[in-house]
């Protein structure tokens, strides 16, 4: 009996790993919104009795959100947008279009979109008919006839609005403020952007008719802060179906968290940049580590993850080449600190890869100009060296000025863990003279 | 700058017939009919007096409906004119006012318009084709027969309601809104002339007939050139006066003399087959030919050359024309009498139906002689060359009379006597010059029966108001009657369907009184717009029906409309929420303060405008937010209000906006839009304005056309603002632009010369608003309501004046100043007005930069990548350094801060987060470790807050 229970609260532990997975991949990969928005409840307040009076009210507005990336925007936009449906009164009558700069690159598209998405009537389907100007004029039109009382009010959230302001003559976002500094039907609009000069790129008419409005999401977020936001985020819920399993990861993280290394970790981290996604990512590299065999995160995961999210992206590439090219990039560092930066052309790092030869080489030959030169073309595709000018057609190949993309320290840091790589090789590269 | 508009069927027009009357002060030439022919087709199209036509309008699918009242044109022949009764299709009606009619319209269904905002006069050459209209009893329905293109009329439309129209107020469509109840559509009440003797009433035929053989205004401008005594006479047209009826003997005569010759040409022609062939094309057209050839008839003999009759016969009926044209001059001579004994007739005939009505206009026409006429008459005398200029010189005086007293008299009655005055008197001159000259005569000729007989058809079918002489001569009687069978079935369909007998008597004799006034008030207003309008101006009441069309005419697709909300918007509960409903920019002020000049400026200039009927063009600048356009909309809301009134005659307003189009050239396309409803394409939309601005058009009235954002609709060979305005200037247009901008020189700055100086130097400029103006804006927003603190307002007031001047940023401050007025109050309670803490509030929160507070709340390392930039900076002596050089630094200040040095992945990912925010600004990142980096914030800035930490 009692055995049968415990089978009852105790799922298999595979179960358990996959539920655990499912509810992480929920919060880290799907952006699941937390249940009240931590650090930001002032802006929060703001923004939802703004929107509030437009829903209910009919008071057009318009409002910048601005913070720099990872901060928190749109997790703050969604939160009260979700606060904000709550209410019937609003749920019934908020009509809702959502833009993206980067998706909505020109005022014509922009508009469709807008067409589209408040289902007017020249929209069949999904198609959204007549040419840009019909749109506009369609559109404002339509926006026009309505007035404060009677009409649904529109919520119009701009995601990356600095690239509006990119669009001809502004015309979508005139409009748009226009529309909210006249009588005519209610809209709020919502910018959101990461460029804190972002009212400097509006046009003087299009700045005159916005309201000035700027929430700015600033996270000040402290490092004890930080690490309680990673064990809350590592933390499985109350309501996780097996209690035990719960209980017990829960202890594990809170272990976890409290290990000094996993600190250090979190410290480096947080000096690094206070972004949830960049936090999210590294707890991601965290849990994939987490199997039916090992059923709970280890310091060791993290420092793991940790070091894969700070790898070197440059240095990685650098273990692909072959030992030629690993040897020209030696000749270009050696010519970088010779003549202080200045650039190279390919017959300069050849005779300093021959002087290489000449003296030291025990493992290595010469090779043919046309070799060398097929090296240089792939470290040059690689984008590990680059034209000064781009106008290549002019002079002959070898003759061509370039420069090294690289700092010593990834060279450095890359022929350590370079796989087999000749002694001379590595000698020559750490010392100080070619 | 011209669009080509697109290719159609080109129509020629041409009067057909010779002229009815003349009036010898406008120099208008009366016509009964005009023959419409299109350019490659051999069909013509007759359009008569009292038929209803088609008139081109701005919707191609939907011209108007209209029935002729009157054909006219100038010496020239160049202007054809008509004045037509208007009906309105179902389209025309606004939607609101359609519910009135309480059933689904029929789609051929069309209203009898009593409004009087349209103008009557139409240009000819708009005239498409002729249509059916049929009269549908009230209660009776719609007739089913399938016929697509008949019209059926079942009320009238008096742009206010729908009221039942009979069927003779149809027939009798000639009816000026002026009161005075149609004429007689037929012959069946002859009431017979006591006073002229058999061979009048005969000749009195002759008019009708003689009208007939002018094919061309321009030879009837020839004539008149040469001619002094034979214009006077037909300026007299419709005069009652003694003296004709005294000459009606002499008249007859002549007349016999040139109906023979006309009979004479008939017989000429019928040899020529290739014109018999179009004449049976159509019933209506038989006449008009046999006009023709009556005319033709009448060179020929004049000339005596068998030359021209031959090139004659050879060519098409439009070269027909042209040729008579060429050939006029030398036919001048025998013209004259006989046209003047047509005039003479006219008004003879015109006299005989015993109205006592008339006969009072007629007595006290004779009595007021103003100075006027002696001078008209004394201009009237010498030989034709001399008199041209000089009568053109008595044109204008006239007007001016007119003009002056309509401005001390408001009856339109008076007006139109003083300014037939001068006909009059002209006429009763002529009649006594005339009288030598009557030895032209010709015998009659047996043919006479068969002329008459074409010439009452004609009538019969015009539905002039002619038809009293009838009974005079038995011929005529019988040809009469076969006619009136023959070509007016509906009518009589019509009669029988409403109205007793007695009634339609009446309303007969009125109705001719009715033409007889409305012939000679005619000329006062055919020429000269103005003089049309501000007769026609008086009587108007009706919201007029030019903007009835900018209402969506067809319903070609989806309404524009956003859902309207399932629960009404709450309104506000408190002061603050009240406070914040006023200051919102939307709130539409009660009256503009602080605006005063300007508004007064603006007004006058557009009222002056509007009441000239006159174009011009204004510019208007000043910095965004200085109530530019919202001075310009309360200018229109007052000169709309005051249009209602009557003070001023009604206009039209439209509005674009550069900003609100997606290219230049969709300015054309928005104004015609919002002018008449029509879409089309840019170009095409451009060739439409044109002409219409171009053209004398019907149912003119001015516009008044607001471009905002002025400097948008540059182009390169800035055509959009030429051609805006130019159209001002146009004698025709009417137009009135306000432009709007913000720069005082843009006219200097982006416009051509050519633009620039058809801008004029009508310039304002509104001045950014001082802090007291602002202050004041606040105030009256506010209205008594007290949510603010007299300090906190001026505190607003004087940060605003000073940074910009802007009212909108003004408002929006005190907005947000309410708001955070109202979250502190919840914490304490304070006074509940909003203070001067509140404002510093919303002024930082505005206008602080968000600059250093995003330093301060970085990251450690993108601090430290701040202060390595910085160190670099110092180190070059420079603003700007590449990421490889700023990254030694920053390595070096990890090591001393004892930070894990970093990669120079993580540095780059570093420095493009502070780059995102635009604290750095940096070149493309795939440039790498290469990219340059510069600080977009002062260093003093950074430094200033990095310290703080």
């Amino acid at each position: 009996m009692s055995k049968r229970k415990v089978k009852d609260d105790h799922m298999p532990v595979g179960e358990c790993i996959t539920q655990v997975q499912e509810v992480f991949r929920e919060r880290f990969c799907c952006q699941k919104l937390p249940e009240q928005p931590e650090g930001v409840e002032s802006q929060h307040k703001h923004l939802l009795e703004l929107l509030k009076r437009t829903a209910v009210h009919g008071e057009s507005n318009s409002v910048l959100i601005v913070g720099p990336r990872g901060a928190g925007k749109t997790m703050l936009l969604k939160c009260v947008l979700r606060d904000l449906l709550e209410e019937k009164e609003v749920e019934k009558n908020l009509l809702q279009v959502h833009l993206n700069g980067l998706l909505q690159t020109d005022d014509r598209i922009a508009l469709k979109e807008i067409t589209r998405q408040l289902n007017l009537e020249n929209v069949v389907g999904d198609k959204v008919f007549g040419s840009f100007a019909e749109t506009l004029g369609f559109l404002l039109e339509a926006l026009k006839k309505g007035d404060r009382s009677s009409s649904r009010p529109v919520l119009f959230v701009l995601d990356e609005f600095d690239l509006f302001a990119h669009h001809k003559n502004q015309t979508l976002l005139y409009n748009l403020f226009d529309v909210s500094q006249s009588a005519q039907a209610p809209i709020a609009v919502v910018g959101v952007t990461c460029r804190l000069d972002v009212l400097e790129l509006l046009e003087k008419r299009v700045k005159s008719r916005f309201s000035h409005r700027q929430i700015h999401l600033l996270s000040s977020l402290t490092f004890p802060q930080y690490a309680e936001r990673v064990r809350t985020q590592l933390s499985l819920p109350d309501d996780f179906p097996d209690d035990k399993f719960a209980q017990d990861w829960n202890a594990s993280v809170k272990n976890l968290c409290e290990d000094k290394s996993v600190e250090e970790v979190l410290q480096r981290h947080f000096n690094s940049s206070k972004d949830y996604r960049m936090m999210h990512m590294l707890l991601m590299l965290c849990l994939s580590r987490v199997s039916v065999a090992k059923p709970n995160i280890k310091p060791a995961d993290v420092l793991e993850a940790s070091k894969m999210c700070f790898t070197d992206a440059k240095a990685n590439m650098l273990h692909g080449l072959s030992i030629l090219e690993l040897c020209l990039v030696i000749a270009m560092k050696h010519l970088n600190d010779v003549y202080e930066g200045e650039p190279f052309n390919l017959q300069m790092v050849h005779n300093e890869f021959k002087k290489f030869l000449h003296r030291k080489s025990s493992s290595m030959y010469n090779f043919e100009q046309p070799v060398i030169m097929k090296a240089f073309e792939h470290l040059q595709q690689l984008e590990l060296i680059r034209p000064v000018d781009s106008s290549s057609a002019k002079t002959q190949r070898e003759y061509q000025l370039m420069r090294l993309m690289l700092d010593h320290s990834q060279i450095m840091e890359a022929l350590q863990k370079y796989p087999q790589c000749p002694t001379d090789v590595k000698q020559w590269a750490m010392s100080a003279f070619g | 700058m011209k669009y080509s508009s697109r290719l159609r069927i080109r129509r020629v027009y041409a009067w057909r017939g010779r002229h009815s009357s003349f009036n010898r002060k406008l120099k208008i030439y009366d016509y009964h009919s005009l023959a419409i022919s299109v350019e490659g087709l051999p069909r013509i199209t007759i359009i008569n007096i009292g038929q209803h036509i088609l008139i081109e309008s701005e919707d191609e699918d939907n011209p108007y409906v209209a029935k002729v009242v009157r054909l006219f044109g100038d010496e020239s022949g160049k202007q054809k004119k008509a004045t037509v009764q208007w009906f309105v299709r179902v389209s025309e009606v606004p939607p609101n006012k359609l519910k009135q009619l309480g059933r689904e319209p029929h789609p051929q269904e069309i209203f009898f318009y009593q409004g009087r905002s349209c103008d009557d006069e139409v240009n000819a050459e708009s005239i498409l084709r002729p249509v059916q209209v049929k009269h549908v009893d009230g209660a009776a329905p719609f007739p089913d027969d399938g016929d697509r293109d008949a019209l059926y009329v079942k009320l009238s439309w008096d742009s206010k309601n729908f009221q039942m129209v009979d069927s003779d107020l149809m027939d009798s469509a000639a009816a000026p809104p002026s009161s005075v109840p149609p004429p007689p559509p037929k012959p069946s009440l002859p009431p017979s002339p006591p006073c002229s003797p058999p061979a009048a009433a005969l000749a009195s035929q002759g008019p009708a007939r003689r009208a007939l053989p002018t094919p061309d205004p321009a030879v009837m401008r020839r004539v008149a050139s040469g001619e002094v005594r034979y214009s006077r006479a037909t300026a007299s047209a419709g005069k009652p006066c003694h003296a004709a009826e005294a000459e009606s003997l002499h008249s007859a005569t002549k007349l016999s003399a040139s109906k023979c010759l006309s009979a004479r040409r008939r017989n000429t022609t019928a040899r020529t087959p290739g014109v018999r062939k179009k004449l049976a094309l159509c019933s209506p057209e038989k006449k008009s030919m046999s006009r023709d050839d009556v005319l033709d008839q009448l060179l020929d003999e004049d000339l005596e050359s068998e030359v021209m009759l031959a090139q004659r016969l050879s060519s098409s009926p439009p070269h027909t024309l042209t040729l008579t044209h060429r050939l006029t001059p030398l036919r001048k001579p025998r013209m004259k009498p006989s046209t003047v004994i047509i005039n003479r007739l006219q008004i003879s005939e015109m006299d005989s139906p015993p109205s006592s009505i008339r006969v009072d206009d007629s007595t006290r026409e004779l009595l007021d002689k103003s100075p006027q006429q002696g001078d008209v008459m004394e201009a009237g005398l010498p030989t034709g060359s001399v008199k041209t200029p000089r009568r053109r010189i008595a044109t204008p005086r006239g007007k001016c009379a007119s003009r002056g007293q309509k401005a001390t008299t408001p009856s339109q009655k008076k007006e139109t006597k003083i300014l037939r005055e001068p006909s009059l008197g002209s006429l009763a001159e002529v009649d006594h010059e005339d009288s030598p000259m009557l030895p032209v005569t010709t015998p009659r000729s047996s043919k006479r029966k068969s002329a008459c007989l074409s010439s009452s058809r004609i009538r019969k079918q015009l539905n002039l108001e002619e038809q009293q002489d009838v009974d005079s001569d038995a011929d005529d009687v019988d040809s009469d009657a076969d006619d009136a069978d023959e070509f007016l079935p509906s009518k009589k369909e019509l009669q029988s369907s409403s109205e007793e007998e007695e009634e339609e008597e009446e309303s007969v004799l009125d109705s001719e009184e009715v033409v007889v006034v409305r012939k000679r008030a005619r000329p006062t207003s055919s020429k000269k717009t103005t003089t049309t309008r501000s007769s026609t101006r008086t009587p108007r009441k009706t919201p007029n029906k030019k903007i009835t069309p900018g209402t969506p005419r067809t319903p070609r697709r989806a309404t524009p409309s956003i859902p309207s909300r399932s629960l009404p918007a709450r309104q506000p509960a408190n002061v603050l929420e009240e406070a914040r409903t006023r200051l919102h920019v939307s709130a539409v002020p009660e009256s503009l303060p602080c605006r005063e000049q300007e508004f007064q400026d603006i007004y006058s200039f557009v009222e002056s405008k509007v009441m000239d009927g006159t174009g011009g063009c204004m510019y208007i600048s000043g910095v965004p937010g200085t109530g530019k356009t919202a001075t310009v909309h309360e200018v229109m809301r007052c000169l709309q209000h005051a249009a209602d009134e009557d003070e001023i005659p009604p206009f039209q307003f439209i509005e674009i906006n550069g900003m609100k189009m997606t290219d230049p050239h969709q300015a054309y396309v928005q104004i015609l839009q919002k002018l008449t409803g029509q879409k089309a394409t840019a170009d095409h939309a451009a060739a439409l304005l044109e002409k219409r601005f171009s053209n004398p058009a019907p149912r003119k009235e001015s516009t008044v056309l607001l471009v905002d954002e002025l400097d948008l609709l540059w182009t390169r060979k800035q055509n959009v603002m030429y051609n805006l305005f130019d159209w001002p200037t146009r004698r025709h247009a009417r137009l009135v632009v306000l432009t709007i901008a913000n720069t005082m020189d843009l006219p200097e700055r982006i416009m051509i010369n050519r633009v620039a100086s058809r801008l004029g130097l009508t310039r304002m400029s509104f001045q950014p608003y001082s802090f007291k103006q602002l202050q004041q804006i606040i105030t009256s927003r506010l209205n008594k309501v007290k949510a603010f603190e007299e300090d906190a307002l001026q505190l607003v007031s004087r940060k605003v004046a000073a940074l910009s001047g802007d009212a909108r940023r003004c408002l929006d401050i005190c907005r947000r100043a309410t708001e955070i007025c109202e979250h502190s109050a919840a914490d304490r309670s304070a006074t509940g007005l909003v203070a001067m803490s509140h404002v510093m509030e919303a002024l930082n929160e505005m206008f602080s930069s968000a600059y250093i507070n995003a330093i301060k709340c970085a990251s450690v390392q993108e601090q430290l990548l701040l202060r390595a930039i910085i160190a670099e900076f110092r180190r070059l002596g420079l603003e700007e350094a590449t990421f490889q050089q700023v990254f030694v630094q920053h390595q070096a200040l990890c090591r001393v801060e004892g930070l894990q040095p970093i990669s120079v992945s993580e540095g780059l990912a570093v420095c493009q987060r502070l780059g995102a925010c635009r604290i750095l600004l940096l070149e493309p990142s795939r440039l790498g470790v290469l990219q340059r980096v510069r600080l977009n914030v002062s260093q003093d800035d950074v430094v200033f807050a990095l310290k703080a930490d």
